[in-house]
């Protein structure tokens, strides 16, 4: 066994220095019964050759986006990750590293979190941001909860817009499933934004929080400064999500649209899709809410010396301090995810990620303009959107999608469990891994499936 | 000596090459460049056109302008300035630093895994559903439980799940009830995790062997008590012996019990908390299962549970339907989600991995050894250091600076002295039972010849406290910096760097 590197010899000698015959012995503070009578029903060890040909054999069952074409979106989004993220996130002295709870040996991990926060601070418009969260519906509900600790504890409505993701929303319901609160949803009108009329109505006293994501589920830009202004006259805080971190690119961000808080989805910038995970939850806000944020936090200080350094900071929020009165129960941050975002960001720069940004718009653009000229496909939403939009089909998407498949292609996602009345509607992303021979094959291939 | 033969009041960086480094918004220069991304073959469609301006950006954000050199050296000099498994013993208590293999890093990083969409069609994904169905066995078979979820994304999200599912058997019958027992020296992710629950927390005072009694369960428990959450070996690496009789007491009650399973590396293969009447855990996959800390996250808190808590699992769980592998999202009861889709799959691939390399007397031979190492340290330690609980250990033991404080040396001093011996500190001031508690867990990866260095550093460090207790008190003296201010960090808050001449 080459992680366990005693010989029999070693574990003879130590068992003696520690006063028993062999390490068995000193389980029998186990009570008899508790102890387990047969091995574990596992199967047989493998050696790293068999294990590398089985894990192989298990991955070449998967079809991964680097096929035909992949045009999924909806909450993970395919994007190219530069070669040095992964050799920087590779380096065993940041991924077998511990929490930095000891600053003096963790100073690579902290300035990088510092570096980071830097970072989400200001794509996202505002004072600071938190070292990471699990992911972008984790974050959102953690927002939630730090809106209703920041307001008056009589106000227990929550606003959340229909037109955010729906597993954001299933997550946000699942961590207020035991708070003292009522979760309104506001849906979203004809052009695919929040119904600015109906949330009008939907602001009284009672209103503690309302949520908007932009890009929204569907992909449309809302119009978050008018939303913000209407929530805020109510008295009321107002949290900004996203799921497309690549957006931050180009549009402008919902702290500088009257946002309190600002999460969302960070895993386009140079995390792998996955299956789903592990992502990045981004977590940004203002000054004066600080104490109330959940997470992780680095701040910048000096040593004993007058020499920088960094420090995790205001951790009396959390629960190794405070226990049940922490403002979250989060402990980790997706260090290494935030890592290589650090990364991922520092290659591209504002520059970059403005190009990149306005590739995927122009990517998507080109290929709503081929769908739409199909009969049988027209545009959803006359709202407009960033690197994903809907459609509606003339026929059922599911089946539409099982013959897209056949040709190769992954032709979007079904989004009639998403909202009600889109049982026609497919939601369909491009990035800028879908070439223009990609997007005219699709297009193809929509016209002889309809 | 470890790295260091004689560490004096040596400065930083007088062994070794230790470069200074800027933050990277100081490097660089404007234009500069360190992407690379096609000349498009799409003509460039105007955002204006559609989008209203002032929903576009006005401002670019404040990111670094370098190249890709600039950006690899950057970040290759500030991972020189970690500690990490990979560079040396982290002897972490309760946190199971232990080794992490790098076939487990290959193979999760094939095309065949990182590639695929949370969208994608199933059949897409057969593989990757076989892998997931399988490590829920597996790790139901390990603990002696029912079935498993992988989707909590790291131990506090499991707790929570896991406390859900509970509070959602009691609704059930018509009550969720209002209390959690805890015992005083858990977690603090444990009592934060009840109060995300609305439980309402009911702290159990340790007994003076260091366990909980019976007693003090069958006072506190009662019909209002959703049930206890109890660490298994507990937080002063003992095993809970009396884990039997205060399930059944609340059983009796009505009550289920909740296991934190951060200790599980000292019960692989010898026993399973499924047979000691726990109705639900949380694994670590990032502590037992090998996982790489990351230095702080990614994790994975997969949860296990008995059958009568199965039908609240989060949606959805992995089932196989004939030869076919498929997502249940058909699960009327369940707690809903806790993330987004469906875990962090990245991790389970690795811990698979490493359950397939060990098979079951490898694991049996992980929490042996890991023991065996821990009553190592204790037994070679005992006389320099005072060990709050002096009888046999699990996987970890639990010294103090009861000795040293006469000397004025303090456990925070005693671990930044570690440092100069080129050793992570151990927990400290953990559990908060002990006080200047220091907790020691070496793990099964760590070879005798480790910790008998490791050990002479520690004798070593308890002559000094003795002898020259100002040399501790001043440590460390050679990472690249020294002690922090951290009142400074907290009253003169910088949370972002801010550009000299914006």
């Amino acid at each position: 066994m080459r992680y366990l590197p005693h010989t029999p010899e070693e574990i003879q000698k130590m068992s003696q220095a520690v006063g028993v015959r062999s390490p068995e012995e000193l389980f029998e503070v186990i009570p008899q019964a508790l102890r387990l009578k047969a091995p574990l029903e596992l199967p047989k060890p493998l050696s790293e050759i068999d294990l590398v040909r089985h894990l192989k054999a298990l991955g070449r069952k998967n079809e991964t986006v680097d096929g035909a074409g992949s045009f999924l979106g909806g909450g993970a989004y395919h994007h190219y990750i530069p070669v040095a993220v992964s050799t920087i996130t590779s380096r065993g002295e940041f991924m077998t590293s511990y929490t930095p709870y000891q600053p003096e040996i963790s100073q690579g991990t902290l300035q990088a979190i510092f570096e980071f926060q830097t970072m989400i601070a200001s794509l996202t418009g505002m004072d600071l941001a938190n070292a990471g969260n699990y992911d972008g519906a984790s974050a959102l509900a953690e927002a939630v909860l730090m809106a209703l600790r920041l307001t008056d504890p009589a106000k227990k409505t929550v606003l959340l817009a229909q037109s955010i993701h729906p597993d954001y929303r299933q997550v946000v319901k699942t961590y207020l499933s035991n708070i003292d609160c009522r979760i309104v949803e506001v849906p979203f009108g004809p052009d695919g934004r929040v119904d600015a009329a109906v949330l009008k109505k939907s602001l009284n006293d009672e209103v503690a929080v309302c949520c908007v994501q932009s890009p929204n589920a569907f992909g449309v830009v809302e119009e978050v400064a008018k939303l913000s202004a209407a929530v805020k006259g109510a008295g009321a805080m107002m949290v900004g999500c996203f799921s497309e971190a690549v957006s931050l690119g180009l549009l402008e961000p919902m702290g500088r649209q009257g946002a309190d808080i600002v999460v969302g989805e960070g895993a386009s910038f140079g995390n792998f899709l996955n299956l789903g995970g592990p992502y990045l939850g981004l977590f940004a806000t203002k000054k004066e809410f600080v104490r109330q944020m959940p997470g992780r936090l680095v701040g910048e200080t000096v040593d004993a010396e007058g020499k920088r350094g960094f420090v995790l900071v205001l951790s009396t929020r959390e629960q190794h301090i405070r226990r049940e009165k922490a403002t979250s129960n989060i402990c980790t941050n997706q260090a290494l995810c935030a890592l290589a975002t650090t990364v991922y960001l520092s290659l591209l720069g504002p520059q970059g990620l403005q190009k990149l940004a306005r590739i995927n718009y122009s990517h998507a653009h080109y290929l709503r303009e081929g769908l739409l000229k199909i009969p049988g496909v027209q545009r959803q939403f006359a709202g407009p959107h960033f690197n994903e939009f809907a459609v509606q089909l003339s026929k059922d998407p599911e089946e539409v999608l099982s013959k897209l498949r056949q040709k190769g292609i992954l032709g979007g996602i079904a989004l009639k469990s998403w909202a009600p009345g889109m049982e026609r509607s497919l939601l369909v992303c491009a990035t800028e891994m879908n070439s223009k021979a990609q997007m005219d094959d699709y297009v193809r291939a929509m016209r002889e499936v309809l | 000596m470890n790295m260091i033969d004689k560490p004096k009041k040596a400065g930083p960086g007088k062994r070794g090459m230790i470069f200074a480094e800027p933050t990277i918004f100081e490097r660089g220069a404007p234009g500069r460049q360190g992407y690379s991304l096609p000349e498009d073959e799409i003509p460039a469609a105007d955002p204006a056109k559609e989008i209203d301006a002032a929903l576009l950006r006005h401002e670019a954000p404040l990111l670094p302008e370098v190249s890709e050199l600039d950006v690899v050296r950057h970040f290759t000099r500030l991972s020189q300035w970690n500690y990490s498994i990979d560079t040396g013993l982290t002897p972490l208590g309760s946190c199971t630093m232990k080794y992490n293999p790098k076939v487990n890093e290959e193979v999760a990083r094939m095309s065949g895994f990182v590639k695929l969409h949370p969208q994608a069609p199933v059949a897409d994904i057969q593989g990757a559903l076989e892998l997931m169905f399988h490590l829920q066995h597996y790790l139901a078979v390990i603990s002696g439980m029912d079935a498993a979820t992988l989707q909590p994304a790291a131990g506090a999200q499991g707790e929570f799940a896991g406390l859900l599912m509970i509070r959602a058997h009691h609704a059930a019958q018509g009550n969720p009830r209002k209390k959690i027992l805890i015992p005083d020296s858990a977690h603090g992710t444990n009592p934060a995790s009840a109060a995300a629950c609305g439980y309402k927390v009911v702290t159990l005072k340790t007994g003076p062997d260091g366990v909980l009694s019976a007693d003090a369960v069958a006072a506190a428990m009662d019909e209002e008590t959703a049930g206890i959450m109890i660490t298994n070996p507990n937080t002063l690496g003992l095993f809970e012996t009396h884990m039997a009789e205060i399930a059944k007491l609340v059983h009796d009650k009505g009550g289920l019990v909740y296991c934190d399973g951060a200790n599980q590396n000292a019960l692989v293969g010898m026993a399973r908390v499924g047979d000691m009447g726990v109705d639900v855990l949380h694994f670590n996959l990032h502590k037992t299962f090998t996982t790489p800390h990351g230095g702080g996250g990614p994790g994975s808190g997969a949860v296990a549970v008995k059958k009568v808590l199965e039908p609240y699992l989060p949606v959805p769980t992995v089932v196989r339907r004939g030869e076919h592998f498929d997502w249940d999202y058909d699960r009327p009861k369940s707690i809903g989600k806790v993330k987004a889709f469906f875990g962090n799959f990245g991790m389970l691939v690795r811990a698979y991995t490493y359950i397939r390399e060990m098979g079951a007397e490898g694991l049996r031979q992980v929490s042996q050894r890991a023991v065996l190492n821990a009553n190592y340290v204790r037994k070679s330690l005992e006389a320099d250091f005072h060990l709050a609980y002096p009888q046999v250990c699990m996987h970890e033991c639990v010294f103090s600076d009861k000795i040293q404080k006469k000397f004025g040396v303090t456990t925070a001093d005693i671990a930044k002295r570690m440092m100069d011996y080129g050793y992570h500190p151990p927990t400290i001031y953990f559990p908060l039972v002990v006080p200047g508690a220091l907790m020691v867990e070496t793990t099964e990866t760590e070879s005798p010849q480790t910790l008998d260095r490791f050990i002479k550093a520690m004798k070593e460090i308890a002559r000094e406290c003795r002898e020259e207790p100002e040399t501790v008190k001043a440590a460390p003296h050679v990472p690249k910096v020294r002690r922090l201010d951290e009142v400074k960090a907290a009253k003169e808050p910088k949370f972002v760097y801010v550009p000299k001449n914006p």
